[in-house]
């Protein structure tokens, strides 16, 4: 089982892994294909390589700075976890709470960096900020736990280039359909009901240009004459068909949800009943006994893999590097897991979870069977290179353009 | 010596005052050359105005003319107006600057309209302690958090929140507020009342009462007085609190984003986006000369009615 | 001169002005006292728990005295700067005289969040770790004009012909600055420095550009209400801040009341008859 994961897994990686690469390469209009290992065949244009792949990384984790600045997702940092960690390691983490990607790489690299120590951030912008220079690569060595990883995580293309570790992965999850279970006596079995009239005026979707992969997932199943095979990358007329989607579902939308906190506000009050969202809303929602549900519906789903990054100019290493092995542990992992409603990339996790909270291991998928795993198109940066090695997809700049300027 | 100064008795010769101290030279020499007073008096403010806020803006001017590597989101100086045409270019933007500055013009409006009957009463008619305590009033909501603020006017007009809660209980039914434009407005409208009220009590309270009396002496009754005379001598005040009101909302992007809709997208959510989300730093300081263009006319236009003769 | 409809009508629109004003700053004290984190109407109960919450909470009190801090800092360079302006603007006339006023409104005429990104554009560029030293000149800058605005208004007030008098009766320049003109003035900078205080203390647009990881007060309400997990908390501590800033106001309104607030009489009178 681990072994057809890790096979699509590295694809599916090496496929985005390669397309970066090939970006600037294709440049040179040589239309190199993805045989490409990290230097660029030709091209007038430089290669692209990381900047900060040479900086040596700690041979040994030192005494604590007493501070740990974080970027984290929502839900990521939640005193069950965090408070041991400061009690034991004395680093208090300072923390900021950014609701996309992109804003992830914009902190990482804001002020010439050296204000944050670590982000948790995404596939689709670990690239981006390792080719931006605004990594530090990583010690691995000095993280028992990533034994305990997942193959197919524990040197994933998004944040492993050449063999040089920038981060350590963390976990996954879905963007699930969201639901009010007093507005839908039976679950919806279909993304139909976020495009749909019926429910227009409560509906809420996720602020961010990567929802347009959502409505490519959506024509994937529902116009299969467009072609689509990955949502996230587009030819033109794919992207503007997924375009034209979202345009027609703009006027349904109550509400474009800019942080975790207003979708759980929204729903709570009544102001939506259904929507686009991150496994963290459903089980805050539940947990203070709101009728509220959620599913993966069966065209599949978006997702994303995130990975402890290491910023280039961490003021605070060693707290750091005591953070990655701390969250990497089973337990913790297990922890989060459970708390927010994602899927650990430690294999030893499923057993606590089960631990925690009864029958979670499955529910969350910790066994990690493959069926699963092939209905999530986790999140990555759309790029001009396709499969293929055409040149003719969208690039992430023009899904920012069209997201700003068309659909919203 | 019979004349006592306002300041009180201070007639007796201050101690340190001795011929020759070193301050007493120092003050002569500034005493006989008045420019030298000037000079120390305007360098350190205008160094730090120039070197720090000037500087950072032109800075700003200047990346409006780069562009960003579409990949790693990094500057590339090379130089081009292909942000300017875009904002200028695209339907979207030219949307949004017009709906900001329609937003903007109607919220100094019907904040103008609610303060000034407001600053009048607490200008003319108020007596001294009831003036204080009204003044407190107004400036207390500006030490709550504008954040919490905000985040209550979110509550308030949510479906299950405290209006719709209000409004059944009197039968009338349920509105729909949140996340609308319409939302954004009242909150701007709220936010900013107090910036608009001390102005306009500044100036009404400036207001000699011999004017008025001359005003009536001359056969004005109230309306015509109110009119006439009180109005225009209250406009530099108003003006005053326009600006704010003004350029507040012109900037604003938290609000739109606590309590807008999918179509309250305003000048400094475009900006803030392309900060602190696509990191295309050139595309919103593109976007960022248009609110100084247009508050650039707007203090022009200011001046010329006399705002900054005496705030 | 007006009637007593028109004032009884004034009245009135002064109260429901001040029902408005005062109805969310009522909802946010009152939502401190609920239990759940989820924000819904009516509360689900009433608990002080929040409020203890908020006490122990080590990142608000770091978070308060961090804009404490900068608020203090932005309030004395804004007073020094703003003092020197006002008093040369007032006594000099010279070439780009109205300039040098029109420059100095320009941080509070311009949106926040230009200001906000420029000054953190010229920090990456010049190399400048952003962090207290930054939030402090962000804050400055606009802080510097609310000095200005309040003492230059006092000192158009203020007769020149009691410096002069002063002069006659053999004070020295310092003499005359420091015992007659700095009376004069001093509640309008006292007013000023209070006034650019609160500007400061609740600033969120421009530090959110400016500050890096550092977490002003209301960058740490910013950081809370994305995050949603303890939202009451947010309702206790800004309740906490405005009963605690609820003193020096009161106190800043009686002291500086009379003479900032409302000028007296007096100087009413003065103008009224032009200059002594």
């Amino acid at each position: 089982m681990y072994n057809l994961i890790r096979i699509r897994w590295r694809a599916a990686a090496a496929v985005s892994l390669a397309g970066a690469l090939a970006l600037v390469a294709g440049c040179s209009s040589s239309g190199t294909t993805s045989a490409s290992n990290g230097s660029t065949s030709g091209g007038a244009t430089a290669g692209l390589t990381v900047p900060t792949a040479n900086l040596p990384v700690l041979q040994k984790i030192g005494k604590g700075e007493g501070q740990l600045n974080l970027i984290a997702w929502a839900g990521y940092l939640q005193p069950q976890w965090v408070k041991p960690f400061q009690q034991q390691t004395g680093c208090i983490i300072h923390a900021t709470y950014p609701n996309t990607s992109d804003e992830f790489v914009t902190l990482m690299k804001n002020g010439g960096g050296g204000q944050w120590d670590m982000a948790s951030s995404s596939g689709d912008a670990d690239l981006r900020i390792i080719y931006a220079g605004d990594a530090h690569p990583v010690n691995i060595k000095l993280i028992p736990s990533w034994d305990q990883f997942f193959p197919a995580f524990k040197s994933p293309p998004f944040n492993t280039v050449n063999g040089v570790h920038y981060g350590v992965s963390l976990q996954w999850g879905p963007n699930v359909l969201m639901y009010s279970k007093k507005a839908f006596t039976t679950p919806p079995t279909s993304w139909d009901v976020v495009f749909s009239k019926n429910y227009s005026g409560k509906i809420s979707i996720y602020d961010g240009p990567i929802y347009i992969a959502d409505a490519a997932l959506y024509l994937k199943a529902h116009d299969p004459s467009l072609g689509i095979t990955d949502p996230y990358e587009l030819t033109q007329p794919q992207f503007q068909a997924a375009v034209n989607l979202l345009k027609t579902q703009h006027p349904l939308v109550k509400q474009y949800w800019s942080s975790a906190s207003a979708q759980i506000s929204a729903f709570a009050n009544g102001d939506v009943t259904v929507g686009t969202s991150w496994p963290y809303q459903v089980s805050t929602l539940t947990a203070q006994h709101f009728p509220i549900g959620a599913v993966i519906p069966k065209e599949g789903a978006t997702g994303w893999a995130d990975t402890w990054m290491l910023a280039a100019k961490a003021p605070h290493p060693n707290c750091a590097y005591m953070w990655m092995r701390y969250i990497s542990t089973p337990k913790v992992q297990a922890e989060q897991a459970v708390s927010y409603g994602e899927t650990p990339d430690n294999m030893l996790a499923c057993g606590y979870m089960d631990q925690i909270a009864k029958g979670s291991c499955d529910q969350y998928h910790a066994n990690a069977p493959s069926a699963y795993f092939n209905t999530i198109a986790l999140w990555k940066t759309p790029v001009a290179t396709c499969d293929n090695g055409k040149q003719d997809c969208v690039p992430y700049v023009d899904w920012v353009a069209a997201w700003n300027t068309q659909i919203k | 010596m019979g004349v006592t100064t306002p300041a009180g008795a201070a007639t007796a010769a201050p101690a340190g005052s001795a011929p020759g101290g070193l301050w007493s030279r120092i003050s002569a020499v500034l005493w006989r050359r008045p420019w030298t007073r000037a000079t120390l008096l305007l360098t350190p403010p205008l160094a730090w105005f120039v070197l720090i806020y000037i500087a950072s803006l032109v800075v700003l001017l200047v990346t409006a003319f780069w562009t960003t590597n579409p990949f790693t989101t990094n500057i590339e100086q090379t130089w081009t107006l292909s942000n300017f045409a875009q904002i200028l270019g695209t339907p979207a933007y030219r949307t949004i600057i017009l709906r900001t500055v329609g937003m903007a013009a109607g919220v100094t409006v019907v904040d103008a309209i609610i303060a000034i009957p407001f600053a009048y009463y607490m200008a003319r008619i108020a007596r001294p302690r009831t003036r204080t305590l009204l003044f407190v009033c107004v400036l207390l909501p500006l030490w709550a958090s504008y954040l919490a603020k905000v985040y209550a006017w979110l509550l308030i007009f949510t479906h299950d929140g405290v209006l719709n809660w209000a409004l059944g209980k009197v039968g009338i039914g349920s509105l729909n507020l949140i996340y609308t434009n319409s939302a954004v407005f009242i909150v701007f409208c709220y936010i900013w009342l107090p910036y608009m009220i001390i102005p306009v009590y500044a100036a009404l309270e400036r207001i000699p009462g011999s004017q008025i009396e001359a005003s009536q002496d001359l056969g004005g009754r109230t309306l015509r007085t109110m009119w006439s005379v009180i109005l225009p001598l209250a406009l530099p005040g108003i003006v005053a609190g326009s600006i704010f009101t003004f350029s507040l909302t012109l900037g604003d992007y938290i609000t739109p984003i606590l309590v807008g809709g999918g179509s309250s997208v305003l000048i400094g959510n475009v900006i803030d986006s392309n900060i602190g989300i696509a990191n295309n730093l050139p595309l919103a300081a593109a976007m960022a000369m248009v609110p100084i263009a247009i508050m650039a006319c707007y203090l022009l236009a200011a001046r010329a009615l006399g705002a900054f003769r005496e705030i | 001169m007006e009637s007593p409809g028109l004032r009884t009508a004034l009245r009135i629109w002064v109260a429901v002005v001040l029902l408005l004003l005062f109805a969310p700053i009522v909802l946010i004290i009152v939502y401190a006292f609920g239990p759940s984190v989820v924000q819904t109407w009516p509360l689900r109960g009433f608990t002080w728990h929040w409020f203890a919450v908020a006490w122990h909470d080590q990142a608000v009190r770091q978070a308060f005295l961090l804009s404490v801090k900068v608020g203090v800092l932005a309030a004395i360079i804004a007073v020094v700067l703003g003092s020197a302006v006002s008093y040369a603007l007032h006594n000099f006339r010279f070439f780009g005289r109205e300039g040098v006023s029109f420059l100095l409104v320009l941080p509070i005429a311009l949106p926040g969040v230009i200001t906000g990104v420029a000054l953190n554009n010229f920090f990456g560029f010049t190399n400048i770790t952003l962090g207290v030293l930054t939030i402090v000149i962000g804050h400055a800058t606009f802080c510097i004009v609310i000095v200005y605005n309040n003492l230059i208004a006092r000192l158009r007030r203020t007769p020149r012909s009691l410096g002069e008098a002063s002069a006659d009766l053999g004070a020295r320049g310092w003499q005359t600055q420091l015992y007659i003109m700095f009376p004069q003035v001093a509640t309008a900078l006292v007013s000023g420095a209070l006034l650019a205080f609160a500007l400061s203390f609740d600033e969120v647009i421009v530090t959110v550009f400016t500050a890096g990881a550092n977490f002003t007060l209301p960058l740490w309400i910013f950081g809370q209400l994305r995050l949603g997990q303890q939202l009451p908390e947010v309702n206790a501590v800004v309740t906490i801040v405005i009963l605690l800033t609820l003193i020096p106001v009161l106190l800043a309104a009686r002291i500086a009341g009379a003479g900032a607030v409302s000028p007296t009489a007096r100087a009413a009178a003065v103008e009224d008859t032009g200059r002594l």
